[in-house]
């Protein structure tokens, strides 16, 4: 929590100190692709859930808030509540199917129902413009803090909307996977049967997370329009839930801060690579065979994990050994 | 919803005619593919992501081959070249991480999806590719009773029923069969046989690999090509064998012929509804048997 809030305060004092348009214009993605990543990290890496069709909730979050805004008179505030909500309302229907079956089927399933979306956004034209996106995009009323009106699209202003937002989603998202709740979702990873013996709904709590990283997730889109100006159907795409997939990896599945890492790399190394190519799937894929065969620990993981073994362990150490579990050794998702 | 389109359809011959064969073309091109996926999970216990890819390689080869020469000769190479590729994934990749946690299985062949949608836009380029009829077939059509089949619909009714049908033969009545079906059932045990179980699950990966190739090929001119095809036929494939039941080749014929009747009547009664069928059906069939149509077992 700590480590977070220092986090936040170095990144709202970055645009002061160093106020270059690259950083107010990566910040905000990296903060909103960090939301998306740690949400599918709740289900990941801490209830041992791989889900293949995350971009489904952040597709509705979007959808919801870009045809609120576009197609209502609801203010800012309320319409990204409702997009949350209707994320979350998303993944009960789906997740209700999804978490009845095992590991290998809850991945094939979350990819069909994901597709399904996606094909509800594609023909439903009427409602979300079909394969053009929100046509028009979206009109976003200035906020009004005090006698000051903050345009939303000014990038200094969505810079810190998207640090508030991200700051509050890692705390929220700190404070769930620290309570007993927390506990019993890692306990329902490493071994399902037991917390069956212990009276607790293992089916109940794969679901609860999977509508709580539904909602996340919708906040993260909601943003994402928000910031684009519009909702496209690769918001829905599987491509879309390939990102936060590789972000997860890259930076370590272990904390809440490592798919942020991994955001950060992976925004960052994107808008990079598309300056030389679009074939970015290329590059991509190609990063992540290495390090399936070859690395196989994410990134703040294996900083972590170093942290860990230093000889003077103090407390902190220990909760990062608490943390830290090399995945290869005693991962529930075995094969 | 046009339910008076649906019962003038039933009431035609004609229409009916049209209707079974789209479905028995969709079902069967969707079973080459989704058994050659469940063959290889399996046998193998690896879900192949990239399976999907593999068809669009088999619809790409096809297209550059007929440019070369004979549907006879271009067809089966193209279907082949497939396999090959599968073979190479396997030895090449695959093969290393089969002990390792499933995450990085699954991540591994869902990198390739990226891998090989982008290196069909290097070699083919971004736009939709067609192959069209193949010269042969363009001959008047097949009559059934008096409702008129294209001859190359006939084709692929054919070419899927002899495939389905080698296949059952295959894994039933041959000994290479017996070795597959044991190796699934318990590798260690047919290694201490003095069988090579690496060998076979190379061979089972790119006897999966072709019937994605084969099934991508027959599809070739009737659906167009593009990077990316091969994932709406992954998801279908997913769908297949969880409404089909794990482990069960003829719980995925089933599956696989249900989803083309459904989709071929669908799009008559429902037009809009096409493709949310399909997943209605397998939202039923989870509900109701969560082991799937003929799924044999423990749960999914």
């Amino acid at each position: 929590m700590i480590a977070g809030l220092v986090l936040a305060a170095l990144a709202a004092l970055l645009p002061v100190v160093y106020p270059s348009t690259v950083v107010l214009n990566l910040g905000p993605q990296i903060l909103v692709m960090g939301i998306f990543a740690m949400s599918l990290n709740l289900l990941i890496g801490y209830a041992g859930m791989i889900s293949f069709g995350h971009a489904a909730y952040f597709g509705v979050g979007a959808y919801t808030l870009g045809i609120l805004l576009q197609k209502t008179g609801v203010g800012l505030a309320p319409a990204l509540g409702l997009a949350v909500l209707a994320a979350a309302l998303a993944a009960l229907a789906i997740g209700f199917f999804c978490v009845r079956l095992g590991t290998i089927y809850f991945s094939m399933l979350t990819l069909a129902f994901a597709q399904i979306v996606y094909t509800v956004v594609i023909r439903w034209t009427s409602l979300t413009g079909g394969d053009q996106g929100l046509i028009g995009g979206i009109p976003v009323p200035p906020i009004r803090l005090g006698a000051l009106m903050l345009p939303v699209r000014s990038p200094l202003t969505f810079y810190y909307l998207s640090l508030l937002a991200a700051t509050a989603a890692f705390a929220a998202a700190k404070v769930l996977v620290d309570s007993p709740w927390g506990l019993l979702l890692r306990a329902v990873r490493d071994n399902a049967q037991r917390v069956g013996f212990l009276g607790a709904s293992e089916r109940g709590l794969r679901l609860a997370v999977f509508v709580v990283a539904g909602a996340f997730a919708g906040l993260a889109g909601a943003l994402m329009a928000l910031y684009v100006g519009g909702a496209y159907p690769d918001f829905v795409y599987w491509t879309k839930s390939a990102e936060p997939i590789f972000m997860v990896l890259i930076g370590g599945m272990n904390s809440l801060l490592g798919p942020l890492v991994g955001a950060a790399i992976l925004v960052s190394l994107t808008a990079f690579i598309t300056q030389f190519t679009n074939l970015w799937g290329l590059v991509l894929g190609a990063i992540l065979i290495a390090f399936t065969l070859y690395f196989k620990v994410g990134i703040l993981d294996a900083l972590l994990r170093v942290w860990a073994r230093r000889p003077s362990r103090g407390r902190a150490a220990e909760r990062a050994a608490a943390v830290v579990r090399a995945p290869s050794e005693e991962s529930p998702w075995r094969s | 919803m046009d339910l008076a389109a649906f019962v003038a359809c039933l009431g035609s011959a004609a229409c009916m005619v049209n209707q079974l064969t789209s479905a028995l073309i969709t079902g069967l091109i969707l079973f080459l593919v989704a058994s050659g996926l469940s063959l290889i999970f399996g046998v193998m216990g690896v879900l192949n992501f990239a399976h999907g890819s593999l068809y669009m390689l088999g619809a790409y080869f096809s297209y550059s081959l007929l440019g070369l020469g004979h549907f006879g000769l271009a067809a089966p190479a193209a279907a082949l070249g497939a396999g090959v590729v599968g073979l190479l994934l396997e030895r090449l990749f695959i093969r290393h991480i089969s002990g390792a946690p499933l995450l990085y299985q699954l991540l591994l062949t869902y990198a390739f999806i990226l891998v090989f949608d982008d290196l069909a836009k290097v070699i083919w380029g971004y736009d939709f590719v067609s192959t069209g009829v193949p010269e042969v077939f363009r001959r008047p059509p097949v009559l059934v009773g008096r409702a008129p089949v294209p001859a190359y619909y006939a084709f692929i009714i054919a070419a899927g029923i002899v495939v389905a049908a080698g296949l059952w033969f295959l894994l039933a009545r041959t000994r290479a069969g017996k070795i597959i079906r044991a190796t699934a059932d318990n590798p260690q045990m047919v290694a201490s046989l003095g069988i090579n179980v690496a060998l076979v699950s190379a061979g089972v990966f790119a006897l999966g690999s072709f019937l994605a190739g084969l099934g991508g090929v027959l599809a070739a001119p009737v659906r167009s090509i593009f990077p990316g095809m091969g994932f709406s036929i992954l998801v279908e494939s997913f769908i297949v064998v969880v409404v089909g039941g794990l482990g069960s080749m003829a719980g995925a014929f089933v599956a696989a012929l249900l989803i083309g009747v459904v989709r071929a009547f669908g799009s008559v009664a429902f037009p809009a509804l096409e493709e949310g069928l399909v997943f209605i059906l397998m939202a039923v069939v989870l509900l109701l048997r969560p082991r799937g149509l003929l799924g044999v077992g423990k749960e999914l």
